[in-house]
């Protein structure tokens, strides 16, 4: 008999949501096959089998919260060798009783009498709370924790109606029928928190630029299928910006900075946070040391770290020590915003769409691809003139990318 | 329109607590009571006076035998019994007045007479209807005494006599060894009473762990207090002053027969319903003559609720509180609960005696594999500087996960230190939880420590 835990689940998680099995009770798993998927702060990770036999208990349901190293599911191994030449009787008991045996066996702790009061208050089960106290048992706290987390499942109708004879039924009971309360996944909560993190700490501000695009892409045209005949993937604009930022960053390098305790931590590396959108929210994967990569390693990483973030393969690794991050709210057709802070990082560039729009240059109208530029930093970190000069230098490099070249 | 959200009948500890937590809550709620106190048994006839008799006669007991050992040298002390009594009903006015103070603080309503429930949500006080929505019953008991036992309060006494006697009797004859019987046998035993106990079982207190329950008889029997086992009371005659107190020793069916001064009837206590109209508004009894009560402590009939001693379950103030409290809870749509499986019991002898949980007899029934860690105070330094070093902690603990079954302390302070036990059960900890929470020294608590030690590698001081 195997027990499958829930597997590490990177720095700082501690906790994971059980998405889907793909395997019930009763069917024979085979080495390393998956089991389930678990859905972390961050990352959607899948079980294997870490051993073979037969699936014969799943302790974990589809939704359950689970926390480090909880059991998800039990493996017997049906039909296994009998190498020390048992009976027969106890070879047959063994798979049948083990299972049947462990769940009927709940650790005998006790939780505690005001945790007990408010689950049952708010109809929560004990299994769905992690519990702080000894031996994992559930305390006040916990269950308050739970029920002050933005995920609260919808309250069970029975706490709006009090029990005292002759109370009315709430008129805003019909109008709750016509919504429908979905579960916060655990990726939405998350983004919900972190973003109300950075609003709350941050002394955050926006200012705006705008880009001629014409040298991008005219650049991009000449080269993209030399580009992508030799490197085997295509020439986009998000490496420009990629390089632009670095090479912006390097000047003005709080920007790529942020505040530990009292203290001012200035990367001397940049950790490029690429925001992607995914069919569950957005995340953001890191490109490790950008300011090393040239246009085709951008590009390339840029693809590769996109197709796992679709496939929400992410690993915590990859989306771990961003630096900076870009965001690009065009693709979607945006105009103009103001992106919110990657906390704990000083600094996010918004790109949007690039609309033809008449400008004038030398005194005179015309008419050009033009994309606003928004930077959102900390102010506590980043003055005015810093951000300023951050967009001004993304905006020159943009514009004649032959400083890029030149490093000026 | 309702009167009141609640009215509760009863103002003893399991009314008033329910009635302040109504208020705190939020319902209107109103109290009846028939006394001209509030407090109900407890107050007046019960806990309290009896603990304010018990904490003199102890002091009294300590300056006769233990003063002089420890230096102090009094002379000739001699009992008042005039002024013991006046202290005794001082703090029961005390403590009643308290109530009062804290009905009128949570605004509480209080309705004087006796309450009669007409029908769910009527009840009738003195020819007056109150409407509310729902109804507490929270009536208590009264003495239950035996049919062929003549009980005349000054002679042949309940409890409530037993508090109020007109002199301490040379011989006081109690019959029933329950709590009741040894608290009071104790009080005159210390204020110079030779006191006889007639029992019908084989042991004492019944329902304690059979150990607890052996070693408490003997320091009983070594403070003076005779007991007779196994032996039916059969009748009870006045001859002179003096009353006759006739009984048989079932084993040997030999009849035997004692002369006393006052005979005190401690056979226990029985539901107080009388003039509720229980069987007018339709409430089933049970067979024990307790209102029948459901999960939510509700009766047969909607809206009509009962709390303490009406319902079964001991017949103690406290867990009457906590149905209290719990019923108050529901009503204002919170979750209420009381722990049925963990009400301490408190005798309040000199030493105390305190239980939680399970007895060994219960384990050994249910054919659990338990272990025993126990400590006597003998080797606790606190107790023997205070010459009170008889008894014992003892903590039942399951022999495979650790975790505390019960707990059973004969002791000084003893009703207080089960609480610790309590509380480690509420959250399910095993023996070595206590073990490992720190205990000051030097305090009696270290023998629960050291019991919780013995369940585990043993106690470091025996």
């Amino acid at each position: 008999m195997t027990e499958i835990r829930v597997p590490t689940l990177g720095e700082s998680v501690t906790e994971a949501t059980v998405a889907t099995w793909f395997k019930s009770p009763g069917d024979t798993i085979a080495m390393d096959e998956m089991l389930c998927e678990l859905e972390t702060d961050k990352v959607t990770v899948e079980v294997p089998a870490t051993a073979e036999g037969v699936l014969s208990e799943i302790i974990a349901k589809e939704g359950d919260t689970v926390g480090l190293d909880a059991v998800l599911a039990i493996i017997s191994e049906e039909g296994g060798q009998n190498p020390k030449g048992i009976k027969v009787e106890e070879k047959i008991n063994t798979p049948s009783e083990e299972p049947s045996d462990k769940p009927t066996t709940p650790a005998d702790i006790e939780h505690a009498p005001s945790a007990k009061k408010l689950m049952k208050e708010n109809d929560i089960d004990a299994s769905s709370i992690s519990g702080t106290g000894r031996d994992g048992r559930v305390m006040k706290e916990d269950v308050q924790a739970n029920l002050n987390a933005p995920s609260t499942e919808s309250k069970s109708p029975n706490q709006s109606q009090s029990n005292i004879p002759g109370s009315k039924v709430n008129p805003v009971d019909e109008e709750e029928q016509q919504q429908e309360r979905i579960k916060m996944t655990r990726l939405r909560q998350t983004i919900a928190k972190r973003l109300k993190e950075a609003q709350n700490t941050a002394a955050m501000l926006t200012t705006y630029n705008e880009v001629d695009m014409s040298s991008v892409m005219e650049i991009r045209n000449k080269y993209k299928v030399d580009f992508e005949k030799k490197h085997s993937v295509k020439l986009g604009f998000m490496s420009f910006f990629v390089k632009a930022c670095c090479h912006a960053l390097y000047e003005v390098p709080e920007v790529n900075a942020q505040i530990e305790g009292d203290e001012l931590v200035f990367n001397k590396f940049v950790n490029m946070g690429v925001a992607v959108g995914t069919p569950t929210g957005l995340v953001v994967p890191i490109l490790k040391h950008a300011e090393k990569m040239d246009f085709a390693k951008v590009e390339k990483s840029i693809s590769a770290l996109g197709q796992k973030a679709r496939d929400g393969k992410l690993s915590m690794a990859d989306m771990q020590g961003g630096t900076f991050t870009i965001s690009n709210g065009g693709v979607y057709g945006s105009l103009m915003s103001s992106p919110i802070l990657n906390y704990p990082q000083s600094g996010i560039l918004g790109m949007h769409k690039i609309q033809e729009r008449p400008i004038a240059i030398k005194g005179e109208v015309v008419i050009k691809p033009m994309m606003y530029l928004a930077l959102s930093y900390d102010h506590r970190i980043v003055d005015g003139k810093g951000a300023v000069t951050f967009l001004v230098r993304v905006k020159d490099a943009l514009e004649d990318p032959h400083r890029l070249l030149m490093d000026i | 329109m309702a009167d009141y959200d609640v009215i509760i009948i009863g103002t003893g500890p399991g009314g008033y607590v329910c009635a302040i937590r109504c208020a705190q809550l939020g319902l209107k709620t109103a109290c009846v009571e028939g006394r001209a106190t509030l407090g109900g048994t407890c107050l007046n006839v019960g806990c309290i006076p009896s603990k304010a008799l018990l904490h003199s006669s102890e002091l009294f007991h300590e300056s006769n035998h233990n003063f002089n050992k420890m230096g102090i040298e009094v002379k000739n002390q001699t009992i008042n019994w005039g002024k013991m009594l006046a202290y005794k009903d001082d703090i029961v006015f005390q403590n009643t007045k308290g109530i009062e103070f804290l009905f009128k603080k949570n605004k509480i309503d209080l309705i004087k007479g006796w309450g009669k429930i007409q029908s769910s949500g009527k009840v009738i006080v003195e020819s007056k209807t109150y409407q509310c929505n729902s109804i507490i019953i929270a009536t208590g008991s009264e003495p239950s005494s035996l049919d062929h036992l003549k009980v005349d309060e000054k002679k042949i006494v309940t409890s409530t006599g037993a508090l109020v006697l007109n002199k301490i009797p040379e011989k006081l004859t109690i019959v029933g060894a329950g709590v009741i019987g040894l608290e009071l046998g104790s009080v005159y035993a210390r204020l110079g009473s030779e006191v006889t106990v007639i029992e019908y079982l084989d042991e004492i207190t019944p329902g304690l762990d059979m150990e607890t329950a052996k070693a408490f008889r003997k320091i009983l029997a070594k403070q003076g207090i005779k007991f007779i086992l196994g032996a039916a009371v059969k009748n009870a005659t006045k001859s002179g002053s003096k009353q006759i107190v006739d009984y048989q020793l079932i084993k040997s069916k030999t009849n035997e027969r004692l002369e006393t001064d006052v005979v005190l009837v401690a056979t226990g206590r029985k539901p107080f319903t009388e003039g509720l109209n229980l069987s007018g508004a339709g409430i089933e009894l049970n067979h024990y003559g307790q209102i029948k009560t459901d999960e939510n402590l509700q009766t047969n009939i909607k809206g009509i609720y009962a709390i303490g001693d009406v319902i079964s379950g001991p017949m103690l103030a406290h867990k009457a509180e906590d149905e209290g409290i719990a019923i108050a809870e529901m009503l204002a749509g919170q979750a209420g609960h009381v722990n049925y499986d963990l009400i301490p019991g408190v005798i309040y002898t000199s030493p105390e005696v305190a239980s939680v949980g399970k007895t060994e007899e219960q384990l050994k029934e249910e054919k659990r594999a338990y272990k025993v860690g126990k400590f006597s105070f003998i080797g606790n330094g606190r107790a023997k500087a205070a010459i009170a070093t008889d008894g014992y902690a003892k903590i039942l603990a399951d022999a495979n996960t650790d975790r505390v079954l019960g707990g059973h302390i004969i002791g000084p302070s003893a009703g207080d230190l089960i609480h610790e036990i309590c509380v480690a059960m509420e959250f399910g900890a095993s023996a070595e939880d206590i073990a490992r929470t720190c205990h000051a020294h030097p305090t009696f608590s270290e023998a629960v420590k050291e019991a919780a030690l013995a369940c585990g590698n043993g106690p470091i001081h025996s």
